[in-house]
Parts: structure tokens; sequence; C-alpha cells
């Protein structure tokens, strides 16, 4: 059963590479309030897994990967600790 | 707090990444302002990794000019600067590094009438002296003022660092009470120091004072941390707040600076 959840904050990181891509996100989630969820938009394949272990590492939530076409993925990530 | 420069998410990109620092951690940083004193062995590594990490605001003071014999082991300076002022070169080198960083050149002594007034406005005191005199000066004013010290010493192939929070830890005096008698401590310059061991000594420095401001980790407070470099120890020693400390203690007796100097002159 799939919930679709309406992202707080989306943010379009296409064209960045590691470590960027990671610090763009992790900015973003600095500035948003627990409990919220961002949206990312990317290109790079590596950060499509790198950005969800990393957030994951961090102590956030990871609620969607999802590789929308053939270059770009989009990565839902709820934020859960300051 | 204004964003961040493209440039400046590049160069702080593996700090922002760690957890411990964050873009958070990182403005800290960058608005944080300390305070060097010497731009010698201890000071060119401490000052150059501050830069690097983005400290807004680094003083440091110095009244020497640069010599060839400083080259073995003073980083911040080279062969260009011979001559000049050491703060200056300093300065120079520092900002190179990183142009975000405002480093204040203060080329004159620090001394009991000047030093309550300097060390005033900034955040945090590090003491890269090559002297007692000078330690204990420091130590007293910031254990006066409430300024967080972090002390290096480097001789021979041994070096110490420690953290003093006044008002929370042991201050300088509560591990060393008295300076010890002129003439029976040899100088860096009698006694020759292996050059790479400020290097340890001063990069074991900037982390306290990174962690300081960040607010993370341990610091070095009622603990004195001793690095051998010959026999490549590291060997921590507890040393508690004394009750009775002439300057930290329950009733000191030492309220204002000393003539520090008188009691060793035979040291410049």
């Amino acid at each position: 059963m799939e919930e679709e959840i309406k992202p707080d904050r989306k943010i379009n990181i296409k064209g960045l590479v590691c470590p960027y891509t990671f610090v763009k996100a992790k900015l973003a989630v600095e500035d948003m309030e627990v409990g919220e969820v961002l949206e990312i938009l990317l290109d790079y394949e590596e950060a499509s897994r790198s950005i969800p272990k990393s957030m994951e590492d961090h102590g956030q939530k990871v609620l969607k990967v999802e590789k929308i076409n053939d270059t770009d993925w989009i990565l839902v990530i709820r934020k859960e600790k300051e | 707090m204004s964003e961040f420069t493209e440039d400046q998410l590049q160069r702080y990109s593996r700090h922002i990444i760690l957890p411990e620092v964050g873009g958070k951690g990182q403005k800290k940083l960058l608005t944080a302002k300390v305070f060097i004193i010497g731009a010698g062995g201890l000071g060119c590594p401490v000052g150059y990794y501050l830069a690097a990490a983005g400290i807004g605001t680094i003083a440091i003071i110095d009244n020497d000019e640069v010599e060839l014999s400083n080259l073995q082991r003073q980083i911040a300076h080279s062969v260009k600067t011979l001559g000049k002022p050491k703060v200056e070169s300093a300065k120079n080198t520092f900002e190179s590094l990183n142009p975000d960083v405002n480093v204040i050149a203060l080329k004159q002594r620090i001394s009991k009438d000047n030093i309550m007034g300097l060390i005033k406005d900034y955040d945090i005191v590090i003491d890269g002296s090559d002297n007692f005199p000078t330690r204990y000066l420091v130590n007293d004013a910031c254990v006066m003022a409430g300024k967080p010290l972090v002390s290096g010493a480097i001789l021979r192939f041994e070096g110490q660092v420690t953290t003093i929070i006044p008002g929370e830890g042991h201050c300088y005096r509560c591990l060393f009470e008295e300076m010890p008698p002129a003439g029976l401590v040899p100088s860096c310059q009698e006694a020759g120091v292996l050059g790479v061991l400020p290097g340890v000594i001063g990069s074991l420095q900037a982390t306290e004072v990174l962690k300081l401001i960040l607010g993370k980790g341990d610091v070095l407070k009622n603990e004195l941390l001793i690095y051998n470099a010959l026999k490549t120890t590291f060997r921590k020693v507890k040393v508690p707040k004394n009750p009775d400390c002439p300057v930290c203690g329950k009733n000191p007796t030492i309220t204002e600076l000393l003539d520090y100097d008188a009691e060793y002159c035979t040291m410049q």
C-alpha cells in the first residue's frame, strides 16, 4: 500500500557529482524542520545509492528511491533528527 | 545568516558532509574569532589549519622577523619572507590559502599591560609561545578574562597540549604552580627541536580549537596530552583542578597580572 507523500521542499541537483550532491542535499535537510519531507532530483547514478545511505547514517528516513527515466532519479527523504 | 557561495560549498564540502560539522558547524567556524600567541613553530601550523578550516578571524601576535633558522619548522614562512615580520609572513600565507579568513597581524610583544585589551574580543586563545613568562602571563590573563585557552609546548622530541576552560577545568598553574627557575630550563634555541614536532602539536591544538567552536567531542580539559616523537607514544595525564590554585582556586592570591619577565630576565 503506497501512500503519496507530498514533499515540503524540492531540490534539483542534476549535473552535480559527489560530494556536492550530498552537500546540497544535506544543507537542504539542515534547513528543514523535523518531520518535513525533501524531494531530490538528480542524474548522477552513484548519488542515487550514496545519498540514501548517507542520509540513513545521519539518522534521516529514506522514503523513496525511484529511477524516473534513462538519466534521472527521484529520492524522497524525511527529516527525522536535527 | 547568508548562504554559502558556490566556492565555499566546494571549499568546505568535506566539512559540511560530516554529521558533527554540517552547514551549521561550518557557519560557526566562519564567524569564530581566535587569537594566536606566537607565529613560530606552533603558531604556523595552528594558524594554517585554522585558516584552511575557515575560521573567520585569526589574530596572530609576534614581535620577531623571519630568520633562516626558523624555516626548519615554521612552515608559514619562506625564503621570500626572510627578514620580514613573522606576523606579516603568516598573514600572507594564511590568506593565500583561504581568502575567507581575515588575519590580523600584530607585530608587538604581548605583555601584562596589553594582553587583556588584545584578547577581549576573541572567543578562544591559543598559546604557541616558546617561553615560561609568556605561558604564565597568558594562563593568568585567560583565567581572569574567562577565555578558553589551548596551550601547546614543544622541546626536543616531546610536546604537550592542554585545554583550559576557566571556571570548568584546571589551569596551567594547577599543573605547574610556579615558573621553573630561570637558567634551569633550556629554551628552544638552546635545546633543539625536531622540525616536525610543532606540526604534530600545533595540529592537535587546532583540533581542540575546532571542537570548542563546534561544541563537539571531548577536549583536553583536566588533562595534559604528552607526545613523544622518538618513541611514538601519546600519554594522557589527569590534571585535576587545584582548589588552592593561586589563580583559579577558591581564594586566589594572584588577582592581577604580574611582571612575569622580571623574574625571568635571562630569557628574552
